[in-house]
């Protein structure tokens, strides 16, 4: 078994100490790597090894590891999440590397989303957006016995689908026009296809796509890169129900 | 927020004004088409027919359509400026999955098929680009009438490999605006889901090279010395 042979990789990845340093590329090697470490457990190695040589550890955004939490967000050799269809950062592992590979590491790079720090980014903005209207507010009374709201299940299916979004922002990373377009329609769609939601569907999609705007996102034009990235596979459908919903808002 | 100011209302303007610019494609090719002959008089009978209609119709249309091209180009520009300010710094190494060369380079190809309309408005509309040729002050006989020879103006303008070359070039350009436009318009729309899209994205792209082919057969036919004048 090839279980006990290491890989040496070289890693450039994006160092910047503040939010106001123009940052640049620095080269590591990540030594001792076998096919079995996630890519986190990998950069974890390589920040050991930072740590033993005293210098600074590449600080990258991390929480639940089984991709859930949506909190690693990197972009690997140009695409966010490292491209492996339906992965998150934390799920990639390091058999799609082979030895002696050179990894481009990068944060999401948008101007809503600003750079905290080497590969941690501010994505406050998506949470600007959920406040403009991402959320229901209509009294519903006390919790309704299983299926006494009636939804059939295809509808329930799809909303479901669309609540898949974990917020990491890869949409807007992966969007040459750094718009949050995915994450809006799928927020904006899971609320309007539920009963529940559909009293303020109109008011919330005005909302939240100004919201967007204001918050320096890029305007949607249909390159369709955002759904090709999400880790969780949410379809560039939502995007055009979100237009139907705002056409839909122009009338209501 | 105003429909005009807001991201998606001005993405909604910019596909209908752009869809309805491809229905004016399409009907002006067919149009065009007589040129092969299926019109009686051909090309000329059917550019007598519609400068023969009443005057108001002509210059409300010819207003509609520029209407139509510059609210396109405005929002178009704005739009891209957007776009561009929203991802301030590129990525070392590019790796795009679904965008494509013509959804990423609306802008230049927009900007030439803009380019292109202006030279063909000088060229077949006033028809100052090459007076000695012009339609306008040759007029050939139809139907016992004397009518501007555009079958004469287009054949002499395609004969030359400049001129041939310019239109075909055009439509290249069209061809890729519209290979992602046209498609692009229903997702603007909401007319599209994840069944529906696959097969919008084929015919868009297919109405598109149906548009190019029907086009530069007009061109490569004349200079080709089958289309005689």
């Amino acid at each position: 078994m090839s279980d006990h042979k290491t890989m040496t990789l070289t890693l450039i990845v994006w160092r910047q100490k503040s939010a106001t340093d123009p940052g640049k590329f620095e080269t590591y090697t990540a030594k001792n790597i076998t096919s079995h470490h996630s890519f986190l457990e990998m950069l974890d190695c390589v920040n050991e090894d930072l740590i033993n040589d005293d210098k600074e550890p590449i600080v990258f955004d991390h929480d639940c590891r089984e991709g859930i939490c949506g909190m690693c967000s990197q972009v690997i050799n140009g695409k966010p999440h490292g491209g492996q269809e339906r992965t998150t950062v934390c799920q990639l592992h390091m058999r799609k590397f082979k030895d002696g590979d050179t990894i481009y590491i990068e944060p999401w790079r948008a101007r809503a989303f600003p750079i905290v720090k080497d590969l941690i980014v501010d994505r406050a903005a998506l949470d600007t957006i959920i406040q403009a209207g991402g959320y229901t507010s209509c009294h519903t009374g006390g919790v309704p016995d299983g299926n006494a709201v009636m939804i059939p299940k295809p509808i329930a299916e799809e909303a479901t689908d669309a609540a898949e979004c974990i917020g990491c922002g890869a949409c807007v990373a992966g969007c040459p026009n750094g718009a949050a377009m995915l994450f809006t329609g799928a927020k904006v769609s899971q609320l309007a296809l539920l009963p529940q939601g559909r009293p303020e569907a109109a008011a919330r999609v005005l909302k939240m796509t100004a919201a967007a705007s204001d918050c320096g996102f890029g305007n949607c034009t249909n390159h369709y890169e955002c759904g090709a990235v999400c880790p969780k596979g949410v379809d560039v459908k939502f995007i055009a129900r979100m237009n139907r919903e705002f056409l839909k808002a122009q009338f209501a | 927020m105003q429909f005009t100011s807001s991201s998606i209302g001005r993405k909604i303007l910019m596909a209908i004004t752009g869809q309805a610019m491809v229905l004016f494609a399409v009907v002006h090719l067919l149009g065009n088409s007589s040129i092969f002959g299926w019109l009686t008089g051909g090309i000329n009978a059917y550019a007598e027919h519609l400068h023969s209609l009443p005057l108001p119709i002509i210059i409300g249309f010819r207003l509609a359509l520029l209407a139509l091209v510059c609210v396109h180009i405005w929002f178009g520009i704005q739009l891209t400026l957007e776009n561009r300010d929203a991802r301030t710094q590129e990525y070392a190494v590019k790796s795009t999955q679904k965008t494509t060369f013509a959804s990423e380079n609306m802008i230049w190809t927009g900007s030439l098929i803009a380019l292109f309309l202006v030279y063909h408005l000088l060229h077949f509309t006033f028809q100052i680009v090459s007076p000695e040729t012009a339609a306008l002050s040759n007029l050939v006989p139809l139907h016992n009438e004397m009518v501007p020879n555009v079958l004469g103006m287009v054949v002499t303008g395609f004969k030359n490999v400049f001129v041939s070359l310019i239109y075909v070039g055009a439509m290249v350009a069209l061809f890729l605006h519209l290979s992602h436009g046209i498609q692009s318009f229903f997702q603007t729309m909401g007319w599209s889901n994840d069944r529906s899209q696959p097969l919008i994205i084929r015919l868009g792209t297919l109405v598109a090279l149906g548009l190019f082919l029907g086009y530069v057969t007009i061109p490569l036919t004349i200079f080709a010395g089958i289309l005689k004048g």
